[in-house]
């Protein structure tokens, strides 16, 4: 079931057709998934706080509703270490289209995956599992299941790749936590079927996942138009 | 919903035959269930007259005795009163072949006969079918007899929602021996669904394998009809059209671009162990494999050939489709071995595939089969027999499927398809052994069984 909150961020979101990061990121918070330490602000005051309090580099994001795909408008910023180089990408982000906010966040970092949801004519919900970034077209390398997902979906979808063994540990170098993994998937899948009234699709990538943990870095849902 | 009047009716009326033309198709099928099929058969033209000296009737209520099934062959426009007729009269039930509803854009009139149909409980096949065959009790193609190619009565249960891609696959059944407890063409489905189909099938007695062809499916009628494979018991094989990409143009996510509608159909019928055929070929094969082995294998073949080129293009083909070759351990290289006529002991080759060559004789495929089925790491068997060989008798197949029921792992039969070697074929298929009549078809046949191992 849907929070009153939940659905509140949803049906305020429709004009745009989908939900800007910081609402998306509340939405799979409150699901339980884990996403990471961060603070919404304009004041580079607050946002040199932030990276002074958290101790590791941060990350910047525009959040504006007329940028979808922030890669190609330069509208994130990694590895902001120092309050010099915070203020002057900062006062970059605010002058980008439509943003009056930069989402600055503890930096995470681990093996990218893309953990998404469909909303499909034929099926309803179905989720999708694969290697992360931006380039999850080239190699189309994914797996579907129908939503929600039980933890052997979850295993069989890790084998369907080619990347699996990469997510399993490969030539030396560590695997994901699988558990953490499963648990994301698993919950991810469930929190769809409750937002297919909502959403056409959605994207977690990357989720970062390492040998401790599973932390969605980017969220992104895209809404159903309106009827 | 009962379906028996649709499949196995007492008596039908042919609504729309029409007296001076023989040809209409309502004529073809009152006249192939009024000669050939054990339902009693009437006519229905509101003009009335006689046709092949039998009475026309002019409508359904004036037929004296009870009707089960309503075959309606008229104008578009006249099915809702017709359909209204067959509730009044009590008919059980309907195959509506008639064309010119929501497949031309007619939504309402389709609309129309669903509602009328719903409030009375009156079940209804199409419209826009070809409708039913069931083998030695009724059929409703409004093709000639002597036109098309039936399968025998089998254990097939056949649905497609194009009538076209029915009748072909008809034919091929028949051309490999599968034989159909019934064969559906849904049409438009605006009543009996692919769902519906599953519910029948499974508590049909003759039936052992379901199998469809499906287009597409409407809006989240893909989740209902897994809901359905899922307490399903037989095995479940479906062909897809359809495949190529669309309606993904600038997609706004990565997920919604890689999620195409055929991937999301195919992985979704694999998560749930729903055999997809490839082609029609492989639909055949998938078939006759899963009717005989419906409980499936985990893919871990064992391959016996009497010529070391037909295992090679065996394990090729294995390769290609997933299916693995495992080694044979020594205990049962050194069982076969042992046991092996002493012409060929130096000259076989034990190591998976096993090829026993051209010399070997029944007894000898016999032990290489015994022992490979007691193999720990064999989990299904391909014999890839060459009758030509001096040393195979015509008893083989039967020789050879009592060792299978002896052991108890899936075995599947190459025979090459000749009159010549019926006997061996049928030695195979009498005893519910699947055969091929190529190597690929025989490796198809233990694809489908790995696919749908939870059955």
């Amino acid at each position: 079931m849907l929070t009153p909150h939940i659905t509140q961020i949803l049906e305020s979101a429709r004009t745009d057709g989908w939900v800007l990061e910081p609402l998306a990121k509340k939405i799979l918070a409150d699901r339980n998934l884990a996403v990471p330490g961060s603070v919404l602000t304009d004041s580079k005051d607050t946002a040199t706080k932030f990276l002074a309090d958290c101790g590791g580099p941060v990350v910047l994001k525009a959040v504006s509703p007329l940028i979808v795909h922030k890669t190609d408008h330069r509208a994130v910023v990694t590895h902001v270490q120092d309050p010099d180089t915070l203020a002057v990408q900062m006062a970059r982000l605010l002058s980008l289209k439509g943003c009056d906010q930069v989402l600055v966040e503890e930096m995470v970092s681990g093996i990218e995956v893309l953990v998404g949801a469909k909303n499909d004519l034929q099926f309803g919900p179905v989720v999708v599992l694969g290697l992360g970034g931006t380039s999850v077209e080239i190699y189309n390398d994914t797996a579907i299941r129908l939503a929600p997902v039980t933890p052997s979906d979850v295993t069989s979808m890790v084998k369907a790749l080619k990347a699996g063994p990469i997510l399993e540990g490969f030539r030396g170098k560590p695997g994901v936590n699988m558990a953490a993994l499963t648990r994301m998937l698993v919950d991810f899948s469930h929190l769809v079927m409750d937002l297919e009234p909502f959403f056409e699709s959605m994207d977690l990538n990357p989720v970062m996942c390492d040998s401790d943990r599973c932390v969605v870095a980017d969220a992104r849902i895209i809404l159903l138009p309106e009827s | 919903m009962d379906l028996t009047c649709l499949f196995r009716p007492s008596s039908m009326a042919v609504i729309g035959v029409s007296t001076t033309h023989d040809h209409h198709p309502a004529n073809v099928i009152y006249n192939k269930n009024h000669l050939r099929y054990p339902v009693q058969t009437f006519a229905v033209n509101p003009k009335g007259g006689r046709l092949n000296r039998e009475p026309v009737y002019r409508s359904v209520a004036q037929i004296e005795t009870d009707v089960d099934l309503a075959v309606i062959a008229v104008r578009s426009r006249f099915v809702p009163d017709v359909v209204a007729q067959c509730i009044e009269k009590g008919v059980k039930g309907a195959v509506i072949i008639s064309g010119g509803f929501a497949e031309t854009g007619d939504k309402n009139l389709q609309k129309q006969i669903t509602d009328l149909a719903a409030q009375a409980d009156f079940p209804f096949v199409g419209p826009n079918c070809l409708g039913i065959y069931s083998p030695e009790a009724v059929d409703t193609f409004f093709l000639p007899g002597e036109r098309i190619i039936h399968p025998k009565k089998g254990n097939i249960g056949f649905v497609s929602q194009s009538g076209g891609v029915l009748v072909d696959q008809m034919v091929k059944f028949a051309g490999q021996g599968i034989g159909v407890s019934a064969a559906v063409s849904i049409g438009n489905k605006a009543c009996i669904r692919e769902t519906h189909m599953i519910d029948w099938f499974e508590k049909d007695v003759g039936t052992r394998v379901i199998a469809f062809y499906i287009e597409g499916f409407e809006r989240r009628e893909g989740r209902e009809f897994i809901k359905r494979t899922q307490t399903c018991t037989k095995p479940i094989v479906v062909l897809k059209a359809g495949k190529t990409a669309r309606g993904i143009a600038a997609a706004s996510s990565h997920t919604a671009s890689v999620a195409g509608d055929y991937r999301v159909f195919s992985e979704i019928m694999a998560q749930h162990c729903v055999a997809e055929a490839d082609t029609e070929y492989e639909l055949t094969s998938f078939c006759e494999a899963l009717s005989c082995y419906p409980k499936g294998s985990s893919g871990h073949i064992g391959i016996v050939s009497l010529s070391g080129g037909h295992g090679v293009v065996a394990a090729d083909a294995c390769g290609h489709h997933g299916l693995d070759i495992p080694e044979i351990t020594g205990q049962t290289a050194d069982a076969i071995h042992s046991r092996l006529s002493p012409e060929i002991q130096a000259i076989a080759s034990l190591k998976n595939p096993l090829d026993l060559t051209g010399s070997c004789v029944d007894d000898d495929i016999l032990t290489a089969v015994r022992h490979l089925s007691r193999d720990p790491h064999i989990d299904c068997i391909l014999a890839l027999l060459l009758p030509y060989s001096p040393g195979i008798s015509a008893d083989i197949g039967a020789k050879l499927s009592q060792v299978a029921r002896n052991e108890g792992k899936p075995l599947i039969a190459y025979v090459p398809k000749e009159d010549k070697y019926k006997i061996i074929i049928e030695g195979f298929e009498l005893n519910r052994i699947p055969v091929a009549s190529s190597v690929e078809g025989a490796v198809l046949m233990a694809k489908a069984l790995k696919r749908c191992h939870p059955c």
